[in-house]
């Protein structure tokens, strides 16, 4: 309510660096919220069709590739750690530094990318498509959405990249970076569970 | 006051470089262990442990990588909030799927 009203004392502007940055983190925290339960539709899907057709899953589950599953969770795992040094780096006023790492970030989203298409081109290869079965339109959509918020992950990243390189960030404003961050960290939460849930199924 | 000063120090906490790297040093060791076990059948228990394993880094990343740890109350109020939500939409769910009688048409 504080925050509120200096905002309006000021006409909108030169909002306050506080409310801002907790505003606009808060509100990273309720659109990962939202994200969450899109997923969590898509998650509710699968509890329900592996309960009624377990051994589907147990068959079917066979053909994706395990290793190359587990090679895209490290890759993953990784960019997050380059992500939370990247926002380190700039709050010790290393902008240099952050540039770096939210280069390495990317690339690693790339990275991720690259393996996803020679893994959906491997199983298209094998005929297998979303309309396959039940277990592979489930494989194709969740992993899908994923690959989309991977996209607009390093879409986010690539802009802050930009900023970072025009010197718009200092160890006094870094609240996009820090925020940008937030969505990346999700992307990273939810292969979490997508990886275990469709390749390391017995 | 007390607020603005817990502000100050949401905002100054800068986590070092060398708690990241432990933080995902730890969650390395907990994929291998997942995939690991994925290679032995326990039945019901391969199930188990890879959620409880996915859960435990799913934390990890929320609490140091996302610095859940160091925010608001109200930030871990609409946090958890999503997850309730789920955990009612898929076991409703999956109660419909158990205990639904069959009807005969």
């Amino acid at each position: 309510m504080e925050g509120v009203e200096k905002i309006e004392h000021v006409h909108g502007h030169h909002v306050d660096p506080v409310v801002e940055y907790q505003s606009l983190k808060f509100g990273m925290w309720l659109f990962i919220a939202t994200e969450l339960l899109l997923f969590g539709g898509l998650f509710a899907a699968y509890t329900i069709f592996r309960a009624k057709f377990p051994e589907m899953f147990a068959e079917q589950h066979l053909e994706l590739n395990k290793p190359l599953g587990a090679l895209n969770t490290a890759v993953l795992i990784l960019s997050s750690l380059t992500m939370a040094l990247g926002v380190t780096s700039i709050q010790r006023g290393k902008p240099k530094r952050l540039a770096l790492f939210l280069l390495l970030t990317i690339l690693l989203g790339l990275a991720f990318g690259v393996n996803k298409y020679f893994e959906y081109s491997a199983k298209f290869h094998h005929h297998i498509y979303p309309g396959t079965s039940i277990f592979f339109s489930l494989y194709f959509t969740m992993t899908g959405l994923h690959m989309l918020h991977v996209f607009a992950g390093m879409a986010l990243l690539t802009t802050m990249l930009v900023l970072t390189l025009r010197g718009r960030f200092s160890d006094k404003y870094y609240t996009p970076v820090e925020v940008s961050g937030l969505y990346w960290h999700l992307v990273d939460l939810i292969w979490i569970y997508l990886f275990p849930l469709l390749y390391l199924i017995a | 006051m007390d607020t603005k000063a817990h502000a100050d120090e949401t905002i100054n906490h800068i986590t070092p470089y060398r708690i990241y790297v432990l933080v995902w040093v730890t969650l390395m060791v907990l994929t291998v262990i997942s995939v690991g076990v994925s290679y032995f059948h326990f039945g019901i228990f391969n199930i188990v442990v890879a959620l409880a394993v996915a859960s435990v880094k799913a934390s990890l990343v929320a609490l140091y990588f996302m610095h859940l740890k160091y925010e608001d109350k109200i930030t871990w109020v609409f946090a958890l909030y999503p997850l309730g939500l789920l955990a009612l939409l898929i076991g409703l769910s999956i109660s419909d799927v158990f205990f639904r009688a069959v009807v005969s048409p």
